[in-house]
Parts: structure tokens; sequence; C-alpha cells
């Protein structure tokens, strides 16, 4: 009947221009409803945030112009809300262009539009898995995508003990921060030093922790082994302690006066006692130690799993054809054991990269070097946190952050590229 | 004759490292209860096993005069509690849609979590900090819930769907067939066979706000508000070592019921990450 008509119409088009104004466009497809909730939507959308958008925008722009009365941090707040919100309201626009058009469309082609009825059912059906993700999602943006937003601009502001609001106002001051840490001197050396020993710590702790925990894994899971279960669970042990608690117990006993390392311990063992706590060398050497402590039980359990899924038989045929025990482990164990748990090993090169709480809580970064920002043993991570809560160095911090963040996307990515799900396209 | 002989040096020096071993993990623990027992008050004069054991430091710790401990212990347990529910909550809500549904921006959706998970939320500290002050969500457990469930989120929910991916999606399309909606799917299908990774995520979402430190540090700061590690941590804080045996009589309180927790559930959490890790 309107077969004829196909291809001359441009309802597509009109609809997607009307709906510049939200809902007309539904109202030129005859959908009242829907184009009354869209024009609703944009009305109260702008009644509501009118002001919050306008300020909003100002401030981030500005981060204001009157000292002691525009206080620039919260301005930048207001400022990311009005973006996030602007965001959101632009998201909801482009459906209503869409819908508009695809209505249109529909209408060009000569179909029938959806009733009420059905429009209810596709809303339903299409936007449950969105209904089930919101809650999270605010919550996310909130409490995560926010700060992460405020820091990215922070790290372009000269936000500093001496532009510290209200007294005085913060200023977008580009990619200075970024040029002053690899040209000023002072902040160049810090940052490679601690670069360096945050290098250093990452691959020593963690391969020192894997390969420990490996290694005993191996042992204990030899078949002719009595009791198991009972060394299994005693190995696990420093796992279940909350590292918090064993950290200030190795603090402790780390103590060079007090602690029992130094006063019975070395003494048993018939070597000096050494200055763990303010020498630097000594103090980095203990914390790996502690790291191996705290991590290998994970990687205990781990391995164990995955050696017990070996089928025997594996062995046997091995041990028929005369391979040696260092054959079998390298040939059949080790390949197997790497293949099944190399994503939770990267996993735990990263974690130790930003394992603030062991540096911190066991020598807070110490032992202090004159002069510098940066402590004798401070990783990245809480180096940024003494710039933040001691320095108050607030732009130089967030531009480390977004170093640091960079390093460690960086790496996810290439770890997970390299995963199975990754490339399998519907588990992905 | 030389195969047995290798056999029993096998052993021995397994057994051998095996005690060693045990030695390094027993050490430091017996050495904190040790130190908890011991008559004095500082490091110095703490010894494993003390002469005349004393409990005085866990009175000091229970009598609600001297020391704010039962009120840390309550913040702590009520805020993991909460954060543990709401976690759950809202993980096995997005993990699910991402697992069985195909929407625009899905994919988008999933890299963005992969790369949040490897971001600690307290790299952003000074803005968590900045937007507490700002919502007057500073010194409230409620911002700092709010913090910790919106940080596990992009970890968890990752960890869930890999486990939902392994359940058979026949299921739920025949319960659709037979009328089933969307709801009743989720509940009635689904959740109840996804049991053993919903105690995984229940129990990291509980003890990861119990063993965390740094955020609890930066949004809380009355000492009635504490949870127990910050407040434990100003405890030997101040002067390191005066209060150390009653530092470690807390510890030990706290370390006990989580150890016991953790040994009881560890075999899921073993099977759910490796679950979770290689197949998501």
């Amino acid at each position: 009947m309107e077969a004829e008509k196909v291809g001359t119409t441009k309802h597509a088009k009109t609809a997607a221009l009307l709906s510049i104004v939200p809902g007309l466009g539904q109202f030129y497809n005859r959908q009242f409803l829907k184009g009354i909730i869209f024009l609703v939507l944009a009305a109260s959308f702008g009644i509501v945030f009118g002001d919050i958008l306008n300020m909003g925008f100002w401030g981030l722009f500005t981060l204001g112009e009157i000292p002691k009365i525009d206080h620039s941090i919260f301005l930048l707040i207001d400022g990311i809300i009005a973006l996030i919100v602007t965001v959101l309201g632009l998201g909801v626009y482009a459906f209503n262009l869409y819908d508009a058009h695809s209505n249109g469309k529909k209408r060009d082609l000569g179909l029938k539009l959806n009733s009420v009825r059905e429009q209810y059912h596709n809303l339903i059906d299409g936007g449950f898995p969105y209904l089930m993700i919101t809650p999270g999602f605010l919550l996310l943006i909130f409490v995560v995508i926010f700060p992460i937003i405020f820091v990215i601009l922070l790290a372009f502001t000269n936000y500093d003990l001496y532009h510290s609001p209200p007294a005085k106002l913060v200023d977008w001051i580009g990619i200075q921060n970024f040029i002053d840490i690899f040209k000023i001197d002072i902040w160049r050396n810090t940052f490679f030093k601690v670069l360096g020993w945050t290098i250093v710590w990452t691959f020593g702790a963690t391969t020192f922790q894997i390969a420990l925990g490996m290694f005993l894994a191996i042992i204990v899971n030899q078949k002719d082994l009595k009791g198991k279960a009972i060394i299994r669970t005693i190995l696990i042990l420093p796992w279940a302690v909350p590292a918090f608690v064993s950290i200030m117990i190795f603090s402790g006993m780390f103590n060079e006066t007090f602690g029992a390392i130094n006063k019975m311990i070395l003494p048993a063992l018939g070597l000096d006692p050494q200055p763990w706590m303010t020498e630097a060398n000594w103090t980095r050497l203990a914390l790996i130690l502690i790291q191996g402590w705290l991590g290998f039980p994970f990687i205990f359990a781990m391995v164990t799993g995955v050696l017990q899924s070996i089928p025997e038989d594996l062995y046997e045929a091995a041990t028929v054809d005369g391979a040696s025990i260092w054959q079998k482990f390298s040939k059949i164990t080790l390949p197997l054991v790497l293949f099944a748990t190399a994503p939770i090993m990267i996993t735990q090169y990263t974690f130790n990269f930003n394992n603030f709480n062991v540096i911190f809580l066991f020598n807070n970064g110490g032992p202090a070097v004159p002069g510098q920002t940066a402590w004798g043993t401070d990783i990245l991570i809480s180096w940024i946190y003494r710039l933040t809560m001691t320095s108050a160095q607030y732009g130089k911090a967030a531009a480390i952050t977004m170093i640091l963040s960079f390093i460690i996307i960086a790496v996810a990515l290439w770890q997970f590229r390299r995963t199975k799900s990754f490339q399998e396209e519907d588990m992905m | 004759m030389s195969m047995k002989k290798n056999k029993i040096i096998r052993l021995t020096l397994s057994y051998f490292v095996i005690a060693v071993m045990a030695v390094i993990v027993f050490y430091p623990l017996l050495w904190i209860i040790g130190s908890s027992f011991n008559p004095g008050n500082s490091l110095s004069g703490s010894t494993m096993f003390p002469e005349n054991p004393t409990l005085a430091h866990y009175k000091h710790l229970f009598d609600a005069d001297k020391s704010d401990y039962i009120i840390w212990y309550k913040n702590s347990l009520k805020i993991s509690i909460i954060t543990m529910v709401l976690t759950v909550a809202s993980v096995s809500l997005t993990a699910y849609s991402f697992s069985r549904y195909r929407f625009v921006g899905r994919k988008n959706g999933l890299i963005t979590f992969l790369i949040l998970q490897m971001i600690p939320n307290f790299a952003a500290l000074i803005a968590i900090f900045v937007l507490a002050n700002r919502t007057g969500l500073i010194d409230t457990h409620l911002g700092l819930i709010l913090v910790y469930v919106g940080g596990q989120i992009p970890m968890n929910t990752y960890l869930m769907k890999g486990y939902l991916d392994t359940i058979p999606k026949e299921l739920d399309e025949s319960a659709k067939m037979d009328g089933a909606g969307h709801l009743r799917i989720f509940f009635q299908i689904v959740m109840p066979l996804a049991k053993p990774i919903l105690a995984v995520v229940a129990l990291f979402s509980f003890i990861a706000p119990f063993g965390d430190f740094i955020l609890a540090r930066i949004l809380l700061r009355s000492e009635d508000k504490f949870t127990l590690l910050v407040g434990l941590y100003e405890l030997v804080a101040k002067q390191f070592g005066n209060e150390f045996t009653k530092f470690a009589a807390g510890s030990v309180l706290i370390a006990i019921p989580i150890a016991a927790l953790f040994l009881v559930f560890q075999r899921y959490f073993v099977s759910g990450l490796t679950a979770g890790g290689t197949k998501g």
C-alpha cells in the first residue's frame, strides 16, 4: 500500500532533525508518549542542572578569579561533576536522535512502528542489562572514575603548598609539572631513583615469592611424602594472617636495638647485627625477604592446585622413557604450571609494583634521605603518598600518579591481549 | 639398592626444607603471641616464652574505660559486613549482565573494568580525600564504605563473570522458553549455581576492608570512628615499642578469627581464583 513510497520519503532525516529539540522527532513519528517523556526529561535536565552546568564550566575553565572567595579546588570538583552530568545528558540526547532516526527509517521503509505496549516490552528486554549495571556503574563513576578525572586534571595545575585555597588561587599550567619532573635536577634524580628501586623491588620481591612458592609446592607434592595436609596448612598460614599484622610484627622483629633478629637470631647464627632500619640497602633486603614470607603461600596454593591436576601417567611415561627428575621437571611440570598460572603471576607483579602497605608499614618508606622528598625505600606509590600528605605537592603528585598509571595500564593491556579470553570474541 | 638410598636422601632433604620453612613461618607468629602475654609494656623486654605470662594486656584492651579497642572492633565488623553485602549485590548484577547479555558498550565496559582493577583506588587518594571533604563524607563510615564497594566492583565483577561464563547458557534459555522472566532466571537459576563464586566474592569483600589501612587512615579522623588497623597503628606509631605488648594482644585478636575463617575457606579461594583467572 505504501510500498511505492519506499525511497521517496525522508522521514528518517526529518525526524532526526526535529529531534534536535528532544521529543519533536518522536511526535513527528506519532509516538506521543515517548515524545513527551523525552521532552520532559530534557526540560527538567535544563531546569535542574542549568545553574550547576553554567557555574561548573566557568569554574572548570577559570579555576576562580578572586582569591579567598573562589575556592579553586571546589570549583574544580563542581566542574568535573558538571562534566559528568553533561556526558550522561549527551548520552540520552544521542539516544533520542538515534531513536527518532531509526523509527523514521522504519516509516521510510513502510514498516509498522512499535505500539506503546511493544515499546514497553522492548524497553524491558533491551534495557534490563543496563538496569542491572546501573547501581554498580553509578558508584564506580563517583568513587573510581571521578577521582581519576580529578587526578588527571590536577596534574595540569600548580596546586601545592604555595597555591593553596582558600587563600590563594590554583591555576592551569599545562604540562609544566611533567616538564619539571624531567628537567629540574632534584626532581629528575629523585624520580629515577625511586623508579629504579620500584622496578628492582617489583621484580626482586615478586620473583622471589614465586620461586619460593613453586619450589615448596613441588617439594610437598612428592608422591611419597607423608603428612601433606598438615604441611599445606602450615605453609598457607602467612596468607591467612592479615598482612598488616604480619608487617607490623616484622617491623618489631627487625628493630635494630630490641628486635629479635638482631638480638637473638643473628647472634645464634654467629652473625653481626645489621642496621635494618637506618641503612637503605638493608631495609630493602628486609623488605624483599618479608614480601617473600607474605607472598609465597598464595603461589604455593595455586601451584599445588595445578600440580594435582597433572595426570600421573605423564610422569610414568617419562620414567619409562628414562627421563631424569630434572627433565621431568623442566619438560612437564614447569611448562604446565606456568601455562596455567601465568595471568595470575603477572598480577602478582603489578600488585607488588603498588604494594604500599609493606613499604609504608615496615619502615615508613625510610630511612629518611635529607633534602629529598622521597625516602630511602619509597616506591612510586608511597612517594606519591608522601608528596600528598606531608609536603603538599599535589600537582606533582598527580603528575606522578599519571605516569604510574600509564605504566600499569600498558602492562595490563599487554597482558590481557595475550590471554585467551581476550581473543575469544564471545567470552569478551 | 641405590634407588632406595636416593629416595631416603630425597625425602630427608624435603622434610628438612619443610621444617626450616615451618620454623620461618611460625617464628614471627609465636613471637607476637608470646609478646602479648609479656608483663612489660615495651618491645625491649618481650620474649617468645615469658616467665610470668599475664593476661593484663587483653584485659586492658577489653576495658572500655582505658581503650577504644572494642569500639574499633565493632566499627571494623560493621564496615566489613556492609561492604560485603553491597559488593555482592552490585557485583552479581553487573557480572550477570556482562556474562549473559550482549548490549551496546559491553566490550568497552569490560575493558574499562580490566584496566580499573589494575589501578589501586588509593592511587587517587588525594581526589578521594578532597571529594569526601566536599561532600561532607569525611570522617564517616558511609564514605569509607562507598569507596570500598566502588573499589571492589571491577576486580570482583571480572572474577564472577569468569565463573558465570562456565555455567551453560542452555539452562537459562530453556527457562526462558518456559516463560521465566529476567529476574526469575537470575535469582532462581543462575545465582544458586554461582554459590561458590558468591562465597569467594563475599569473603574477599569482607576481608579487604578489614585489611585496608591507608584509605581508612585518610578518611577517618576521630578516634571513636577508627577501624581496628588504624587504631592499632596509632597505638604503636606514636612511640614504637612503648605500647608494643598491647599492640601484640590486639593483633592476636584480629589475626585469629581471620586466619580461622581463611583456613576454612581457602579451598574455594584457590579454585575461584584459578577459574576466574584462566577462563575470565
